[in-house]
């Protein structure tokens, strides 16, 4: 009895064998007239999986993504050198593309040139693509836009107690507060945090769980990035009592974080490449930003969402992304305060 | 000499001719070469640390020396010895429980108490934080009759000993079960007839017996506590495997990442010493034929129901309360309207891709714990030991060890399934070495020998006495793999063919914008899916101990 069982589980891991050294041969072979375009994205694939479509079936590249995270991603392309698959990396920040930004090469004056200087690197090797900006996001049954005050450093105010919402471990809060060191230097900023911490913020996990709590009253205001409101206007219509307010003194309260991306040396595609660059840069990409991620557009002429303040009325401080690299001493000084452990 | 200890050793020698070690001979090349082959991969990742740490100068002791390592070295320390002494303390009375008494629904309980294995930390530590954060559900229930404000704060050493343990207890479970039915009832039966009462007979026979595998699941669970990365980033309590992903995050520094890495290596040897040590060099087979038939069935009588609340309590909390939780994620998501759509090819992906890890994974860790066991020696058992490590690091430091080495040496597998499995065989080796070892440590040697006397070749003792002699170490040992291939996630991302979706991947990627509605349809497939394994199993137990 036990003879027959064993043949068959002999002959089920040759099978197994099989399968595996199956596995190992390269899934797709591509004829060399059929191109295909290899995309590392630290971007999420809800957020961009439909505008690389939308390239794919207007182009006829076909398209490979392999999602991560930015530093996750990054990391894989630094390990790969010279033989990395990747044609393209797009990132969630700046700090990622400045990470394997010795391994992008120059991208075209005539894509970069469209996008300003403050949102892309000086020597052309990566391109923003699209903007986030970070605001204050508040009640509207319990508080009128006039009650809100002129700096984000205001809320250090005791009469904030009990009333703010924030994310300290989200990386677009940690790139604010990046931004705090650049414009106010390291005290300032060590003062605002203590400042705010001794209100008592309710901590939330992230930017979306934030506006959430504002609109159920759970806390008055919060700090995220400004698009996550208009997804909860969209789900459940303009009577969400939620809005944005963007600091009118401007500084670091209301910075501009781009997402944005390269092209690495190494890439067998450069043609196909530059031009997936140029289509998220063009007015078909642009508006797919402005209209599905409710991100800023990067470019001059794309229609945004009624309620979505204008680029150029904010008041946006004026600081070069390269400037924001320091991520490291925002961790040690959010720990230091024991905001993050 | 076997040593289990002095009087329990008196006991059984007294019993039979257990007392006499094992002819150590030369192991024939099927059983050394391929665990040698096996031994040498699995290290791969250790090179390549070394490697990246070789590349700096001075600053890196630095880096390596300050306060802050010590620190976090105390709190990794810390939550290792917690973790791993709690799913000690909740899986001894489960097992014996489940496998040897009475207990109402037992088979139930035998797969229910096992399935938290599947749910992967970085869901729990979202569920926990859901669940007991300080304004968390558990508040809310609280606050209507009791005016509880805020809960006791859960985030730091508590929080990450519940999440860790809640997803890993069922490590030593499961060794220990398979242990449980394996032991000779022989044994026990000759301490009462000597006069031993049964607390006893537990304590002196019973459990010295059942110390390879508590140290085999223990070891897997300290091993996991170090590489843990989702529990530990959300319930926020530093230790070394997050001080390593925060090089990546916020510097890109993979240089620091690689040193850091490495004094994670030198706590695993000293874990894995320690095991050594409790281990002893104890033989566990029968010495006699022994008895072939099913252990009794102790009665619990009036601890009948005790019992059965002790298992309820611990399936509610480990297994009923994320359940129910993304449950309710699932419901708010579909009250608002949230589009849902069960991906069905990721499912399959996840399937296949664990089975197929589980096969090969068994065939690596067969000639290891042979070779480990029955050619016992300094160099034989250093081999084992050495595939450990793996498991011991967090994955991502293996994905990227695996990136250099694949994209630079091995080009053509590089971004393949092929070289996703050997990643796979890298991280979960050991929870099938361990499952695989202490079976094979119950059966006696003498049967292979007198196969081997009667004329078989090598294959023929492997193939018709030693493997099914220890079926039961390689199931559990193929579905532990199984269960936690389902839910891998750096390698999984970082490895597999570009575009290759799991339900880990969904579910990363929903949690990732923190769409915990959409995280909970494939978060609930991969519980589902998982259970399927294990109810297979443990039909496959009653069926045999019927038979």
């Amino acid at each position: 009895m036990y003879k027959r069982k064993w043949v068959f589980g002999l002959a089920s891991l040759i099978l197994a064998a099989t399968l595996v050294l199956g596995a190992c041969t390269p899934a797709a072979e591509t004829t060399p007239k059929e191109q295909t375009l290899t995309v590392y994205s630290g971007r999420s694939e809800a957020l961009v999986a439909p505008i690389i479509d939308q390239f794919s079936k207007s182009t006829g590249v076909k398209v490979q993504v392999r999602y991560g995270s930015t530093s996750e991603m990054a990391a894989t392309i630094l390990e790969e050198g010279k033989n990395s698959p990747a044609d393209v990396f797009y990132a969630q920040d700046p700090g990622g593309l400045g990470a394997v930004e010795h391994l992008f090469t120059r991208i075209p004056d005539s894509i970069v040139s469209q996008v300003e200087p403050r949102f892309r690197s000086p020597e052309g090797k990566w391109v923003g693509i699209s903007g986030r900006a970070r605001v204050v996001v508040y009640n509207t049954q319990k508080l009128k836009e006039a009650d809100l005050p002129d700096d984000i450093w205001d809320f250090t105010d005791p009469k904030w107690t009990g009333r703010i919402g924030w994310a300290p471990t989200n990386a677009s809060f940690q790139a604010m507060v990046t931004a705090m060191r650049v414009l106010w230097g390291e005290d300032k900023t060590r003062q605002w945090l203590k400042g705010i911490q001794s209100n008592n913020p309710k901590v939330y996990p992230g930017n979306t769980q934030i506006v959430a709590a504002v609109g159920a009253g759970e806390v008055e205001v919060g700090f995220p990035n400004h698009y996550y409101l208009y997804t909860f206007l969209r789900d459940k219509g303009e009577s969400f009592p939620v809005r944005n307010y963007y600091v009118r003194a401007g500084g670091p309260g209301a910075v501009i974080l781009v997402a944005g991306a390269g092209i690495l040396q190494t890439s067998k595609n450069k043609d196909a490449a530059q031009s997936f660059l140029g289509f998220l840069l063009s007015p078909a990409g642009q508006q797919y930003f402005a209209s599905q991620t409710f991100e800023y557009p990067v470019i001059e002429g794309i229609i945004t969402h009624r309620l979505l303040k204008p680029l150029s009325e904010i008041k946006s401080p004026d600081i070069e992304m390269a400037a924001m690299a320091d991520l490291k001493g925002t961790l040690n000084l959010l720990r230091e305060i024991g905001i993050v452990p | 000499m076997a040593v289990i200890t002095g009087r329990t050793s008196n006991l059984i020698a007294r019993l039979g001719r257990a007392g006499r070690g094992a002819h150590v001979s030369r192991p024939p090349a099927i059983i050394w070469l391929p665990a040698t082959l096996v031994a040498v991969a699995v290290l791969l990742p250790l090179v390549y640390l070394v490697l990246r740490t070789l590349g700096v100068g001075g600053e890196i002791w630095e880096l390596l020396f300050r306060a802050r390592t010590f620190a976090i070295l105390g709190r990794t320390v810390g939550l290792v010895i917690a973790v791993t002494g709690i799913s000690i303390a909740i899986s001894l009375p489960l097992a014996w429980l489940t496998a040897r008494t009475d207990l109402p629904l037992q088979r139930m309980w035998s797969v229910l108490t096992v399935l938290p294995l599947v749910i992967p930390s970085y869901v729990a530590g979202f569920i926990v934080v859901a669940a007991l954060g300080p304004r968390g559900m558990l508040q809310q229930l609280l606050a209507v009759p009791f005016g509880l404000e805020r809960l006791p704060e859960i985030y730091g050493f508590p929080g990450a000993t519940l999440t860790i343990t809640m997803v890993t207890f069922p490590y030593v479970l499961i060794t220990l079960q398979a242990a449980i039915r394996g032991l000779d009832p022989c044994l026990e039966e000759a301490s009462r007839s000597l006069g031993h009462g049964p607390w006893d007979t537990f304590r002196r026979v019973t459990l010295p017996q059942l110390r390879p595998a508590i140290a085999a699941g223990a070891l897997l669970v300290s091993l996991y506590t170090l590489h843990d990365f989702g529990a530990v980033s959300l319930l926020r309590y530093e230790t070394f495997t997050w001080a390593i992903y925060l090089q990546y995050q916020t510097s890109f520094d993979r240089t620091a990442a690689a040193a850091l890495s490495l004094i994670l290596v030198v706590i695993a040897v000293v874990i894995l010493f320690t095991e050594v040590r409790t281990r002893g060099r104890a033989q566990y087979h029968r010495s006699s034929v022994g008895g072939a038939r099913p252990p009794a069935c102790a009665q619990l009588g009036r601890w009948r129901w005790p019992a059965f609340g002790f298992c309820s309590l611990v399936v509610l909390l480990s297994l009923v309360m994320p359940m129910s939780i993304l449950g309710y994620w699932l419901g708010r998501g579909v009250a608002a309207g949230e589009p849902f759509q069960v991906v069905w090819s990721s499912a399959l992906n996840s399937g296949y891709v664990a089975a197929l890890a589980a096969l090969a994974i068994v065939v690596a860790a067969l000639p290891v714990a042979i070779l480990a066991v029955r050619y016992a020696s300094r160099i034989s058992s250093l081999l084992e030991r050495a595939t450990y490590i793996g498991f011991a690091l967090p994955g991502i430091v293996i994905a990227l060890a695996l990136v250099f080495f694949g994209a630079n040496y091995a080009t053509p597998i590089y971004q393949t399934l092929g070289l996703l499995i050997f990643a796979y065989v890298i991280l979960f080796l050991p929870q099938a070495i361990g499952a695989v070892r202490s079976s094979l440590l119950q059966v006696s040697p003498r049967v292979e020998e007198a196969a081997r006397s009667l004329g078989s070749t090598s294959w023929q003792v492997l193939g018709r006495v030693t493997l099914p002699m220890i079926h039961r170490g390689i199931l559990a040992g193929a579905a532990l793999v199984f269960l936690t291939t389902l839910k891998e996630l750096p390698a999984t991302l970082i490895l597999s063919p570009i575009g290759f979706k799991t339900l880990a991947t969904s579910i990363w990627s929903a949690t990732s914008e923190a769409f915990f509605a959409r995280a909970a349809v494939p978060a609930l497939l991969l519980i589902l899916i998982a259970s399927v394994p294990m109810a297979i199993i443990v039909t496959r137990e009653r069926r045999e101990q019927h038979d």
